[in-house]
């Protein structure tokens, strides 16, 4: 069986963040590049930060995934440049991540509405959270403690 | 004839292996579980960063050997890091000390890096790591001023935690023989700049935080060359004991 790129591409949204199961990782811009040569798949992606212990597993799902729908050659290369920045993530990544009770980022504001009620009267409780990409808040208004995924 | 830049390249995935490892021993053990977590987390990112590096340093070594052989399987004589990062944690604030000390050092080093080497791969590593060092920087700043100026015992453990390891605050920025050959040749930085813009930093805070602490005291060396503290030797036996027991073992 043969694949075009953009076949590739919607095989891989099916792969998300394994600690945040509601994202792509082309949601999340860690996916960079798909290269297709006849039946041979190259895959690219990059860590956020670089100790996430997420990329082994993400590597292997890309695999996984391509190789299920009958993709034999699969070679997933990790890339650290250009570095990558929560700019990368899509929109609608942003609107999943809201959905899912966590703080999408949004370097353009200082302040971070609360996923839940949407308040925006939140504090800081501590600039790290339960994994690399998150701080931890707290919502004044309704109360309930959430995760930011911080602008990095 | 040694190979420079293998050197240059190990002393700092030491750096950030040795710290790395030496924050994960907080692991359940914070003060409150934020801290805890913040610890751990920073501790994951200069892991990330070693591994890196040591990646690239397997590649311009070409002996075959991969960042775990590296990491897992080479002595203390052959450990590159400074003598700070080797330091034990001690209480919470000699921890953050050690931390601050470190981070105003990374942060400098990896900017002057991005901006002056000609080594696409360093340059690289640089870049990516820059922003998890800043994250780090300002975690460990706000605790310096959140101790120094707390209460009275939080000041006076953080006096005692400058009162003993200013002295291995400044190995960092003394050049090695690989500092300098990575200056000349281009690939690493001058370490006389990256003092001043470091020295500048630590001195904001420690002022803010009324410390009776000087960089222009007497210095520690010798952990760019292979000459550690008793302790390195403890971190590398548990790091390493698996490695070393059953060689190969894999998850």
């Amino acid at each position: 069986m043969e694949f075009n790129k953009l076949e590739i591409e919607n095989l891989l949204e099916q792969v998300t963040d394994p600690e945040i199961p509601v994202i792509s990782i082309r949601d999340l811009g860690i996916l960079r590049d798909v290269k297709v040569d006849n039946n041979q798949v190259e895959v690219d992606i990059t860590p956020t930060y670089t100790g996430c212990p997420a990329m082994s597993v993400i590597k292997q799902d890309i695999s996984q995934v391509l190789n299920d729908a009958g993709v034999e050659n699969v070679a997933v290369n990790l890339v650290i440049k250009p570095a990558w920045t929560t700019d990368w993530m899509t929109e609608d990544g942003k609107r999943k991540l809201r959905e899912y009770g966590i703080a999408p980022p949004d370097p353009s504001s200082k302040v971070v509405p609360c996923p839940r009620c949407g308040s925006e009267h939140t504090e800081l409780v501590s600039l790290f959270g339960s994994t690399a990409c998150k701080s931890l808040y707290k919502c004044l208004d309704c109360k309930e403690p959430f995760d930011h995924f911080k602008c990095h | 004839m040694e190979n420079q830049l293998f050197n240059y390249i190990i002393q700092h995935a030491d750096n950030c292996l040795i710290l790395s490892h030496r924050l994960s021993e907080w692991c359940g053990h914070g003060p409150v579980l934020e801290q805890d977590i913040a610890m751990t987390n920073i501790s994951l990112d200069l892991l990330g960063q070693a591994r890196m590096l040591y990646d690239y340093a397997a590649k311009v070594q070409g002996e075959g050997k991969t960042e775990d052989d590296l990491a897992y399987l080479r002595d203390a004589w052959d450990f590159k890091n400074v003598q700070l990062v080797e330091m034990p944690n001690g209480d919470f604030g000699q921890t953050i000390m050690r931390q601050f000390l470190f981070d105003t050092f990374n942060v400098t080093f990896y900017r002057e890096l991005m901006e002056v080497s000609n080594d696409a791969e360093l340059i690289a590593i640089a870049d990516k790591s820059l922003k998890e060092a800043q994250y780090h920087l300002k975690w460990s700043s706000e605790w310096m001023l959140r101790l120094g100026q707390g209460t009275e015992e939080s000041h006076t453990r953080l006096q005692n935690a400058a009162n003993l390891l200013m002295p291995y605050a400044n190995e960092v920025v003394i050049p090695s023989e690989a500092d300098k050959v990575a200056a000349e040749t281009g690939y690493g930085v001058d370490l006389n700049n990256v003092k001043a813009e470091r020295d500048q930093l630590i001195k904001e805070v420690i002022t803010e935080c009324e410390l009776d602490a000087s960089l222009d005291g007497f210095s520690h060396t010798g952990g760019k060359t292979g000459t550690h503290t008793e302790h390195l030797g403890y971190v590398l036996a548990e790091m390493q004991f698996l490695q070393r027991a059953y060689p190969g073992l894999e998850w």
